[in-house]
């Protein structure tokens, strides 16, 4: 059963009051990504929990939940290399790390590791086109990147999943 | 040096947190403000000329000036920082670095508008950024700017950070009012207009991070000393964001009065282009707007210097001229495709077109298809003229402008560069391994020399 934490729910509650009486589907987006914090992506189940929590019907969240691309409407890997490759990055090397990742990692676009630790996924422009190339980890954007420090950053993803085995 | 009105304090150490903003000078603009009706401070926006820094280039006086005001019926400002239009990343500068520079401005806006509760939607990948921004709200409602009855004024507000989850198309007004409503990021059908009809079918301005920063120096200086920064309808300072084939990517704030070549040679700003190599093109105004070879960038059609302001950019129209757009400034050296740039633009808006309306639906997963073919050697000849007619039964044919932003790009690449895609065509092995380099396309300053 899909069910948030008590802080979860705390925070749920504190958007609902952001919007007016009655417009508590506003809180679908946020409390979507409460959800995908928790569990890791959206289940039919988790989306059937939102709609309950939000007083709305199940098929208001899929709707949302199919158009937005952050939002993973299937497993993936613990690690989600999110790398652009828009034109301002694909002129400052994205190509090359993408195909660097890919055989580093021993997979395409669009899958996952056997270990379930990496997805690797290409993204559209993230507003660090000054800054390419780039990607996206988790909450936080990954700059200028090169081989050398894509190295370093599947290190450290090992290191903290072995650490927090 | 030119003036700086939003970035000079961006390197004051500390200048993220209340006490150092505060002690430099912050939120003087809303003492200042909450002296003044709310009909003053939109006077003064209007006296300033400041225009939308979204990309349309809309007079905010004259918005904030429409907002329906009917009895009884809450209104509401909500602030654009969906910033997706690929070669944007300025709004992202200022959220980061100057968090209290914004929420002033909102808390400005808000009075004038009559918000009592403002909405900041923020584009889903900057995820780390609404910590930054509830910091902000956080201490500047410790002391009393934000909440009940701020600073005993009698007018209460709160600020609000929503995330977006990755939709380009929820930059646009509607769809962004659509997406803070919960639902898919749909672009409405205009009118009703957001002033009348916004954000849960209240009156509803929508304003970009920038512009809202801006309303600061605006009632810090006055409406009409601003107006007297800059040239003509271009008044104030614009962020700048360059990126591409240049020395010194970043967020550069301008006074409008510099030329295009000396914003990319300069060593205060892009610094030049590395490894010695030449200029070939240049996309001044974010993805949308029409990419230029470096003859017309730097000169316009009639040989007149082209300077960074809304009316020397697009000087020349579509024909000869770009736009200031958003402020994305993308530049391309000698080695770049232009045809493989433009498919990268094209898929991007095959990828972001919210699909309601078929023409910009179906049309953008053609061209991309199209550019594909072309730029991997598998293009006809007859292939350029038959993307050049779907861009152009795109453009103005749709419910938003995403579809004529996704037709722009291709009409000007191959208004401009057309003999490189038929270097494509005619060289369907060639293009593999090789690009068709800088050509006729001569770095203006060459040519200058
Ligand atoms: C497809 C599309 C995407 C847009 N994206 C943004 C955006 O990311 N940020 C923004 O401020 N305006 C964006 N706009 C413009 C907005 O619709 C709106 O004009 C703007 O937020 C108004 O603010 P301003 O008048 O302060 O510029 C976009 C428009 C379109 C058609
Ligand atoms: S033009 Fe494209 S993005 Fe805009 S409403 Fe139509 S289909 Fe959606
Ligand atoms: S093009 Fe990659 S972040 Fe903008």
């Amino acid at each position: 059963m899909a069910q948030f934490t008590e802080e979860r729910l705390a925070k749920v509650k504190e958007i609902i009051a952001r919007y007016p009486d009655g417009k508590q589907k506003s809180a679908l987006l946020p409390v979507l990504h409460l959800a995908q914090e928790q569990f890791g992506w959206l289940s039919s189940e988790t989306m059937d929990y939102v709609a309950g929590l939000l007083q709305i019907e199940p098929i208001e969240v899929y709707e949302v939940a199919t158009f937005y691309s952050m939002y993973n409407l299937k497993p993936v890997g613990k690690y989600m290399f999110e790398v652009c490759q828009t034109g301002p990055c694909m002129v400052r090397g994205s190509e090359d790390i993408i195909e660097y990742i890919k055989q580093k990692l021993g997979i395409k676009v669009g899958e996952t590791t056997a270990d379930g630790l990496f997805t690797l996924k290409t993204v559209e422009c993230l507003g660090a086109c000054g800054y390419a190339p780039m990607m996206q980890l988790g909450k936080h954007y990954r700059e200028h990147l090169t081989k050398e420090k894509v190295d370093a950053i599947i290190e450290e993803c090992r290191r903290n999943a072995a650490a927090n085995n | 040096m030119g003036v700086k009105l939003l970035l000079d304090k961006a390197h004051v150490e500390g200048i993220r947190y209340y006490d150092v903003y505060r002690r430099e000078g912050g939120y003087r603009s809303v003492e200042k403000a909450l002296k003044m009706s709310p009909a003053d401070i939109v006077e003064e926006v209007k006296k300033s000329g400041l225009r939308g820094r979204g990309g349309a280039g809309f007079p905010a006086g004259m918005k904030w000036s429409f907002i329906a005001k009917p009895e009884g019926v809450p209104r509401h400002l909500v602030c654009n920082a969906d910033e997706s239009e690929p070669g944007t990343f300025k709004d992202r500068y200022l959220m980061e670095f100057l968090p209290h520079l914004l929420i002033e401005g909102l808390i400005v806006a808000s009075f004038a508008l009559g918000s009592n509760a403002t909405y900041i939607y923020i584009r889903g990948e900057y995820a780390w950024i609404p910590d930054i921004l509830e910091q902000a709200i956080n201490e500047a409602k410790a002391n009393g700017w934000l909440g009940k009855n701020i600073q005993g004024s009698g007018f209460d507000c709160e600020i609000y950070v929503q995330r977006g989850a990755g939709a380009y198309i929820c930059g646009e007004e509607t769809a962004l009012i659509e997406s803070l409503e919960g639902k898919r990021g749909n672009p409405r059908i205009k009118p009703p207009f957001p002033a009348v009809k916004g954000v849960w079918d209240r009156p509803t301005v929508v304003n970009n991070v920038e512009t809202l920063a801006a309303v600061v120096p605006v009632i810090n200086m006055g409406g009409e000393a601003y107006s007297k920064i800059g040239v003509g309808k271009s008044t104030g300072t614009k962020l700048i964001s360059a990126c591409g084939n240049i020395n010194k990517p970043g967020v550069y704030e301008i006074d409008m009065t510099i030329s295009v070549e000396e914003f990319v040679y300069s060593d205060e700003y892009c610094g030049g282009i590395p490894n010695g190599k030449r200029l070939k093109a240049c996309i001044p105004g974010g993805s949308s707007v029409p990419i230029l070879p470096a003859n017309l960038l730097f000169k316009t059609a009639k040989g007149e210097q082209r300077m960074m302001n809304y009316e020397s950019l697009s000087d020349g129209g579509f024909a000869t001229g770009s736009m200031m757009g958003s402020g994305g400034f993308i530049v391309l050296d000698e080695d770049q495709c232009v045809v493989k740039h433009t498919l990268t633009l094209a898929r991007f808006y095959r990828h972001e077109s919210c699909g309601q309306c078929s023409p910009c639906r179906e049309g953008t997963g053609w061209m991309e298809k199209i550019l594909k073919n072309i730029e991997t050697g598998k293009g006809k000849m007859t292939d350029i003229d038959l993307l050049w007619d779907i861009q152009r039964k795109i453009e103005g044919n749709t419910i938003c402008p995403l579809g004529d932003a996704a037709a722009w790009p291709v009409a000007a690449a191959i208004r401009h560069f057309r003999d490189e895609f038929e270097w494509h065509v005619n060289n369907p092995e060639l293009c593999l391994t090789q690009n068709f380099g800088l050509a006729h396309y001569a770095d203006a300053r060459e040519v200058v020399a």
